[in-house]
């Protein structure tokens, strides 16, 4: 008998092996993932950042506030459907995941797998809106592209959170409720997500602007905000990233734990 | 050596939650602590050996296959595969056995032979050396032909020989196959026992859950019988089958209960054991079918009228009948 299924795999290698297996497959896919995350973000471009001020009801400065904030809806949209839509699908009915369950490392590495696959879709989606979304609305006053490393850092943070809610939603809820997911958590999610106007705005409203803290996706659109149009009042930034850290550590905690007793019965 | 072992071996499921309605009346048993899938499950087979598990449905077989694959948690005792202990080295283990599921569950996202491909660089093999094996594979298996296409244009055989092909992938020491050929025609099972002779013959042990008694007898080494979690039987099938009771079995379907007939069954020369089961009249005969004319007697005498009889030879049936009082099927 041949002596290899003796000889210890490196973890880290099997890991990667099964990230080149997520990557290919959405490679191939990369047509209708596009079109399932980034549709959404363009048609509110088109409504809101165009259309609207095209016709005066919206003064032109708009897109400055908003293009953070679609830019952070499509970074966290891909980066919890990535994760969630294979995870009800692998562990619903098909049990595909199977195989990779059966690979030479501890679970919690095919979990973190899928967390870190469905945080480089987030950041292929936010890369393809952000050009899209300049196109659409023209010449955007006040964009900025000088404080990188802490778009790089929000967009880590933000996509990793939401990568990991991805995989607590994906693993806790039922196939059946999924419907019920988008509509119940995704859409409020969206709507209060200080995506479409800045969280300072919300002082109009003070009970909305306490209330919208419990949103996640606050923080995401309030850190692009921070890193793309510094000039727009944002909320401050140690704020922010102290949220998104917190944030990424108990859905990291929620997802692994889910996904656990999904795994292992 | 052994290559699989367990020690007072015992999984117990949580019991499913009651949903309680409002207003509906509770529940009339109290909720139980849980459901025992495997009871005190001691096992030891050698490494090399083809070893079945009998049972029907539900005795616990894939919860027993999913405990020695690393992915149902033991909730009590021990069990070590391929030199490594299920519940604390799982990766060990993954490493050194390949599953073919009750089941079969490709990656559909994948080709056929991407399946085997990128299964096989999962377990650290370089994607070249990986390529080869799995054109190897599906070569072996007979489904070179296909191996681009997507895995939905397979037939149920086909996907089946895939799962086999991708469970050796990466040159396992234990073999799992959990019923590996239900659902599949006459054709497609012989096809499959003749590639897991072949496997046997390599040298690599080959555990397999299966409810046809049949299969259990032409292929494998040695048999245990299992019911409600617990091991009823083990030894080698010959030796199973000289244990069985009474010769034949005779079974006599009455037109209403059979218990009035059963008390005097058993006083017929030549049964060595009668019981009732609803209309069904169970006796263990050593005459054969001799007994049958006393036997549509004794249920006349009670005014019962006899709707079917079926003997069968002593048989791994037979026997799972006179330990468990249930049929495999």
């Amino acid at each position: 008998m041949s002596a290899d299924s003796l000889n210890p795999v490196a973890p880290s290698r099997v890991f990667v092996a099964i990230l080149l297996r997520d990557l290919t497959v959405a490679r191939r896919e990369l047509p209708y993932f596009l079109v399932r995350t980034a549709l959404q973000p363009i048609l509110f471009v088109i409504v809101f950042g165009f259309l609207l001020p095209k016709m005066g009801m919206i003064p032109p400065g708009y897109s400055t506030t908003m293009l953070p904030g679609v830019v952070a809806l499509s970074l966290t949209l891909s980066a919890i459907q990535s994760v969630a839509l294979p995870m009800m699908q692998d562990f619903g009915f098909t049990k595909e995941i199977e195989d990779r369950l059966l690979s030479p490392v501890p679970t919690t590495f095919i979990a973190i797998e899928k967390v870190v696959a469905g945080l480089l879709q987030g950041i292929v989606a936010a890369l393809f809106v952000l050009p899209v979304a300049r196109l659409i609305m023209g010449p955007i006053p006040g964009l900025s592209f000088h404080n990188l490393p802490l778009l790089l850092v929000v967009t880590a943070l933000g996509g990793a959170a939401f990568s990991a809610g991805g995989l607590y939603l994906g693993t806790g809820i039922a196939p059946q409720q999924i419907g019920l997911m988008f509509s119940v958590i995704v859409a409020p999610m969206i709507m209060f997500g200080c995506t479409y106007y800045p969280w300072a705005g919300l002082s109009h409203v003070p009970v909305m602007k306490w209330l919208v803290l419990i949103n996640p996706l606050v923080y995401v659109s309030e850190g692009m905000r921070a890193a793309l149009t510094p000039a727009v009042p944002h909320m401050p930034v140690p704020l922010i990233l102290g949220a998104l850290v917190i944030l990424t550590a108990l859905f990291m905690f929620l997802g692994l734990k889910a996904f656990d007793k999904r795994a292992m019965s | 050596m052994n290559a699989i072992e367990s020690r007072s071996l015992r999984k117990v499921y949580p019991a499913p939650a009651i949903k309680k309605r409002r207003g509906a009346p509770a529940p009339p048993t109290p909720p139980s602590a849980g459901i025992v899938a495997i009871d005190s499950l001691d096992l030891a087979v050698a490494d090399g050996e083809f070893f079945g598990v009998l049972g029907p449905n539900g005795a616990g077989k894939t919860t027993l296959i999913g405990i020695l694959t690393t992915r149902v948690r033991i909730t009590s005792g021990e069990a070590v595969v391929a030199g490594a202990n299920v519940a604390t080295e799982p990766a060990a283990v993954r490493r050194r056995i390949g599953v073919v599921p009750q089941r079969p569950n490709p990656d559909r996202s994948l080709s056929v032979i991407e399946n085997l491909v990128f299964d096989a660089t999962y377990f650290g093999i370089a994607r070249a050396e990986a390529a080869r094996r799995g054109m190897e594979l599906l070569e072996k298996l007979g489904i070179a032909d296909k191996m681009n296409a997507k895995v939905d244009q397979l037939s149920g055989g086909q996907q089946q020989r895939l799962m086999i092909a991708r469970a050796l992938t990466h040159d396992p020491r234990v073999i799992f196959l959990d019923e590996p050929t239900v659902g599949l025609d006459p054709q497609a099972r012989l096809a499959l026992w003749a590639i897991l002779r072949e496997l046997h013959g390599q040298g690599r042990t080959i555990v397999m859950s299966t409810h046809y008694m049949e299969e259990a007898d032409q292929l494998c080494d040695r048999l245990a019988i299992i019911d409600q979690g617990k091991l009823l039987a083990l030894d080698t099938p010959a030796a199973l089958k000289a244990k069985a009771p009474g010769d034949t079995l005779v079974e006599v379907t009455f037109d209403g209960d059979a218990s009035v007939a059963a008390d005097a069954a058993r006083s017929i020369e030549g049964v060595s054991n009668a019981e009732a089961r609803g209309p069904l009249l169970r006796v263990f005969s050593n005459r054969g079918g001799e007994v049958i004319p006393a036997l549509i007697n004794a249920g006349e005498a009670h005014g019962r009228i006899v709707r079917d009889i079926h003997l069968s030879r002593p048989s791994l049936e037979t026997l799972f009948i006179s330990l468990t009082g249930r049929k495999l099927t």
